[in-house]
């Protein structure tokens, strides 16, 4: 019954135990370090510490998208206008009874292509076609202080910085100064949804405001 | 009678007597003196306190007290490092409390949106004037890597947020304040980390944000600074945004190499750790080093301030200042009042001669009667 023990926050070993808090940092080594030290040996080492898991082993995907940002503006303006003409056949059947099958394929296509990590609310065209989900501080007007000297992630550090990126891919884009823009905070509750519905639906809108305009 | 010689006037000071705070002036987003100095184009100089682990007050009080007229703005650090100590709101209550001028850092390592409003609240209600929006260190580089990160908000949005608050008096959600928190903005940029051609842009995003004064990264590497300040001057930020350059001592040549492999973003030249290599006592060679590197960024065109990051070394940042020579021999004011000393001292008076009991019995006996 009592193999499996909660392992406790600092590392160190199994709550509960004796002797489980590292000992206290002395001059010269930081508690930090400390910490890192007295953690139990182990041969099973995951490279990726940071709580956003990475959703695959490589990046050469993800980097061959944001090589090929401008293409792939391009396709999505394409893409999307036949979303939106699609408009009529999405409200008849329902915006609600699509979601399943439309997410479904953008999660895969978007997984592949981008590492997408269904926020929700893409804001790829603005970042130069990298997923700043992937970032391990999910930031959204990256790049933060830490990136390393090469380039990589301060957390992980064999990873390229996913907002050096990005900056490199929005110098392909024709709109790429759309990186200019601050981003708002995400939306929490728009997680696991498909933005490629919602793009078309808020698009359908405006337009159907500005033809009322119009007239 | 015995002449008392009447101090000299000092512009950080109400006027109508030193107990007051001071009047709001036009223009100005906060009541606070590190605005107050800046806009007047005096040469800032701001720091930062090292977070005590102790739930001692007097570690705090101590620990500023050595800046005492040294400093325009204590940072009072949000976990730096991800490292946990004494909290960043803490610590401010403690330093208003005792009149000094703390800038009060937020990381969004550690909070949601809906606590650091509040906390933004709570620290401008506490008399902070200053506050400084991070993105904050990841977890793993701190003592406790197993913790959650939050990031509900990036330095960006939370920059957005308090401004918001202020200027608009409303929550995020569109709520209304019925009073909203008169605060200083800052951010932080560090113009010593790739992509570098993006990093004076990205200053520019950091102001639309709403960014008021920049604090850097540790500078050591001079000449990248200055290509970084050019660009931000043709860009035309320097107009619109105050920006203080981080330095500080390096204590020896293995503490440098330790931090240039440990701490994430900060870039220390190899030329830097041959001087401490080379120096017979290499704790004042570090200090040295950081003394001249306050003396040529002072001179480049743009730079308002220094922001002195003395970590375990806090006793030299006087010393430094005053070696400069960066504050002209301007005196920077010590401590000033705040809005609510007299409620507090009334109550004071109050407990002392007023109401000499307060024994639950004869608070009993003297209602009944």
């Amino acid at each position: 019954m009592s193999e499996l023990q909660p392992v406790s926050t600092t590392a160190a070993g199994p709550a509960g135990g004796e002797e489980k808090i590292p000992p206290s940092a002395t001059g010269g080594m930081t508690q930090a370090t400390m910490v890192k030290k007295t953690a139990p040996k182990t041969d099973y080492k995951p490279a990726d510490v940071s709580p956003q898991r990475r959703v695959q082993r490589r990046y050469s995907v993800r980097l061959w998208s944001i090589r090929h940002s401008r293409l792939l503006e391009w396709f999505y303006a394409r893409f999307a206008d036949i979303f939106l003409l699609l408009h009529p056949l999405w409200k008849g059947i329902g915006y609600g009874r699509v979601e399943t099958p439309v997410k479904f394929v953008e999660k895969h296509v978007k997984g592949l292509m981008f590492d997408c990590r269904m926020c929700g609310q893409c804001v790829l065209s603005s970042t130069g076609m990298s997923c700043p989900m992937n970032c391990p501080k999910q930031l959204r007007n990256g790049p933060c202080g830490g990136v390393r000297a090469n380039g990589n992630c301060e957390v992980e550090p064999d990873m390229p910085c996913v907002w050096v990126k990005a900056w490199e891919g929005s110098r392909n884009m024709v709109q790429g100064d759309a990186i200019l823009n601050v981003q708002k905070p995400v939306d929490q509750s728009l997680r696991e949804t498909s933005a490629w519905l919602r793009v078309t639906a808020q698009a359908a809108a405006a337009r159907e405001a500005a033809k009322k305009e119009a007239a | 009678m015995n002449m008392v010689t009447p101090r000299p006037p000092h512009p950080d000071e109400n006027p109508a007597g030193i107990d007051l705070p001071l009047d709001p002036l036009p223009g100005h987003s906060s009541r606070g003196r590190l605005e107050r100095v800046l806009r007047r184009g005096e040469f800032a100089v701001t720091t930062e306190l090292n977070p005590p682990d102790s739930a001692n007050p007097q570690d705090v009080y101590e620990r500023a007290a050595i800046f005492d007229g040294w400093v325009d703005g204590i940072n009072a650090v949000d976990a730096s490092g991800a490292n946990c100590h004494m909290s960043s709101v803490g610590i401010c209550a403690l330093l208003t409390r005792m009149g000094y001028a703390p800038i009060m850092q937020i990381a969004c390592r550690d909070k949601n949106r809906i606590a650091i409003q509040g906390d933004v609240l709570g620290a401008a209600a506490m008399g902070v004037a200053n506050i400084l929006c991070l993105t904050g260190d990841g977890v793993q580089a701190g003592d406790q890597p197993g913790a959650k990160p939050v990031f509900d908000l990036d330095s960006m949005s939370l920059l957005e947020t308090v401004r918001i608050m202020r200027d608009n008096g409303k929550f995020l959600s569109g709520r209304k304040l019925t009073t909203p928190p008169q605060v200083f903005l800052g951010a932080a940029v560090n113009p010593f980390a790739p992509p570098y051609d993006f990093r004076p842009i990205h200053l520019g995003k950091k102001i639309a944000a709403g960014a008021q004064f920049v604090q850097t990264q540790y500078c050591f590497d001079v000449p990248m600074f200055r290509t970084f300040m050019e660009r931000a001057r043709d860009l035309g930020f320097t107009e619109k945004v105050f920006i203080l350059c981080g330095v500080g001592p390096l204590a020896s040549a293995k503490t440098a190499k330790w931090i240039r492999s440990n701490v994430p973003g900060v870039h220390i030249p190899d030329e830097i750790i041959k001087r401490l290599e080379g120096a017979q006592d290499q704790k004042k060679e570090g200090k040295q080093i950081c003394i001249d590197i306050i003396n040529e960024v002072k001179e480049i065109p743009g730079v308002s301030g220094i922001h002195v990051m003395a970590y375990r070394q806090e006793e030299y940042v006087a010393e430094m200042v005053h070696e400069s020579g960066v504050l002209k021999g301007r005196k920077p004011w010590k401590r000033e009042g705040r809005a609510d000393d007299q409620i507090v001292a009334d109550r004071l008076e109050h407990l002392l001669h007023d109401e000499p009991t307060q024994q639950p019995v004869q608070l009993v006996e003297k209602a009944a009667r």
